[in-house]
């Protein structure tokens, strides 16, 4: 996938991606009206379909709100790109089929506006107006899975009996 | 082999003998906990799966506490929506609006016992491995699957044992210990470890206190919080739960463990700074600082030994004018223990306004939001920006002490 960076610094929290006062909605549309407006009222605004976050350390955490990776994904965000995640919000966004990405030392090397291209399988992700590539950290072979059928909901109904037994 | 308590406790729920840190496992969940606020979430992607039952009614609990009563029609309706889940699944343990903050609620109603496997779609459910069993806040689509299931799939975390001696001094608690800890490790300083609380400090402490320190874990990224069951476990549990229960121990020479020693006998009290947990400075260091609003409640500091506590520094004094204080109990068990001590006159008398048991301003949708340029000083766990309201305001927390002292001289202030 390729996309345009938009910046993000380290330990954004959820109340950030979606303050509380939101969580009463439950539509995907919606929420992405709201996205980020913790730290920029403009961002939904201005995202485009496509557009990829890059951000620094711990990026997630707080809430076990899945209405946070909803209203990135809602916005038409492809994939989030950071230093690290925080658990619950990772464990959230694989489920829904929201694409993280994992890599050190990433967010100081790349700028607001360059297009990145990000190659899941090779485990690279290069800035095309840079030419930097980067490595990034695989996906745990399980929740691959869950990614490959298109998040948590589709794997259940493909896999329920098996869970079950 | 030698375990953690979270290990050990993993190991059982999935059916093995062992199991060690980053296997990742599926465990049968003993607990599931929805709310008001990430239920109907839940409920609606429970429904996208197209299985019609539930795996099991009696261990599913839900608890109306983030937007109670109904404070607009968005919420009226997420309510009906999930009374209507309720009526359909024949879900057991209900709350409706009267009971108050989950977190609370589920150990006081007897729900939570030592060594279990409970899940809640809030991320403060780790406040219940104070009494010994492995919780974590989950999201609402891994809801839908345990709601399907009965299962789901955990990666064991290392434990890292904070090892707390020394003794508090007077007006410095559990809060100051934790705010203190995060301060020190930082925001993701335990992310996906379980967080284990111990040594002479946690076993002196009582389990409300425990609490205290196992709420706040995810505040450092942990994915539990727990502390070894003793005699104050047991006898928290005495005449609230029929369940049985195992009693889980991490052994010493377990590999995943790391220990941190803590030690409190110098500690003063310690505030979280905005917009981050772990932006902890002595009191000290922020005396003086101007506030606008108080609020002593939440999962963390709502308890009735912090509503005495608060009560003993407000007696006969006034909330300074231009500062409105918020005090919510946690529960109808806290909220009537209260009422019962004239504890509740006290807050009135001092012209604290007095709310029905729910999470209040820490939701930062629901009452008592502060606005552009304000300052709150909370009891509860959370200063990110907008958390109780707008993005310009400032919220700092503290303990119920400090917020009492504060809310008399309208300043943060030391209350020893």
């Amino acid at each position: 996938m390729k996309g345009k960076v938009w910046k993000f610094g380290d330990d954004v929290d959820t109340d950030i991606i979606i303050p509380g006062r939101y969580l009463v909605l439950r539509d995907e549309k919606e929420l992405a009206a709201c996205v980020m407006e913790g730290c920029d009222p403009e961002f939904s605004k201005k995202v485009s379909p496509g557009d990829i976050i890059v951000a620094g350390k711990n990026f997630g955490c707080g809430s076990s709100r899945e209405h946070a990776p909803i209203a990135i994904k809602g916005a038409g965000i492809t994939a989030v790109v950071a230093e690290s995640f925080a658990r619950i919000f990772y464990r959230n966004s694989i489920n829904i089929g929201l694409p993280l990405i994992e890599a050190k030392n990433i967010s100081g090397k790349i700028s607001e506006g360059d297009i990145v291209d990000i190659d899941i399988d090779n485990g690279i992700l290069k800035d095309l107006d840079t030419s930097e590539e980067f490595e990034i950290k695989p996906l745990p072979k399980f929740m691959l899975g869950i990614m490959d059928e298109g998040g948590l909901i589709n794997y259940l109904k493909n896999h329920i009996e098996e869970i079950q037994d | 082999m030698a375990m953690t308590m979270a290990e050990k406790i993993l190991a059982k729920a999935s059916g093995n003998n062992s199991v060690g840190a980053g296997e990742i496992i599926m465990a049968n969940i003993d607990v599931a906990m929805t709310h008001d606020l990430t239920g109907p979430l839940s409920v609606e992607s429970f429904e996208k799966i197209g299985v019609p039952k539930v795996w099991d009614p009696e261990k599913i609990v839900i608890v109306f506490d983030h937007q109670v009563p109904a404070d607009s029609l968005d919420a009226a309706n997420n309510h009906i929506l999930m009374r209507k889940f309720v009526e359909d699944q024949k879900i057991k343990n209900f709350y409706d609006v009267r009971e108050g903050v989950c977190h609370q609620v589920l150990p006081e109603k007897g729900h939570v016992v030592p060594g279990e496997v409970i899940v809640g779609t809030d991320s403060h459910t780790c406040t219940h491995g104070a009494l010994g069993a492995f919780a974590t806040g989950i999201g609402s689509t891994d809801m839908a699957m345990v709601f399907a299931t009965g299962k789901l799939w955990f990666k064991v975390p290392e434990t890292i044992k904070f090892d707390i001696t020394g003794k508090l001094g007077d007006n410095v608690f559990a809060k100051d210990v934790v705010l203190d800890i995060i301060g020190k490790i930082g925001a993701d300083g335990a992310t996906y470890k379980a967080c284990e609380f111990g040594g002479e400090t946690t076993r002196n402490m009582s389990i409300s206190d425990r609490m205290v320190l196992c709420n706040m874990a995810i505040e450092m990224g942990g994915k539990t919080g727990l502390v070894e069951p003793d005699q104050k476990t047991f006898k928290y549990l005495e005449g609230r739960t029929a369940k049985s229960y195992n009693v889980m121990k991490t052994d010493d020479d377990a590999e995943s463990l790391e220990t941190i020693h803590i030690d409190v006998n110098e500690l003063e009290p310690q505030i979280a700074c905005p917009h981050n947990v772990d932006n902890v400075k002595p009191v000290s260091e922020v005396e003086g600082t101007h506030i606008d609003q108080v609020f002593l409640g939440s999962c963390t500091n709502g308890r009735i030994s912090d509503l005495r506590m608060a009560a003993k520094i407000l007696k006969g004094k006034e909330v300074a004018r231009g500062v409105r204080m918020l005090v919510i109990p946690a529960s109808r068990e806290v909220y009537t223990k209260a009422m019962d001590e004239g504890l509740l006159k006290t807050f009135v008398e001092s012209g604290a306004l007095v709310c029905n048991p729910c999470c209040g301003p820490c939701l930062g949708g629901h009452v008592g939001l502060v606005g552009p340029g304000e300052v709150s000083l909370s009891t509860s766990n959370r200063n990110f920006k907008g958390r109780q309201g707008s993005s310009e305001a400032e919220v700092y927390l503290s303990s119920a002490a400090v917020a009492a002292a504060s809310a008399i001289t309208g300043k943060i202030t030391d209350p020893r």
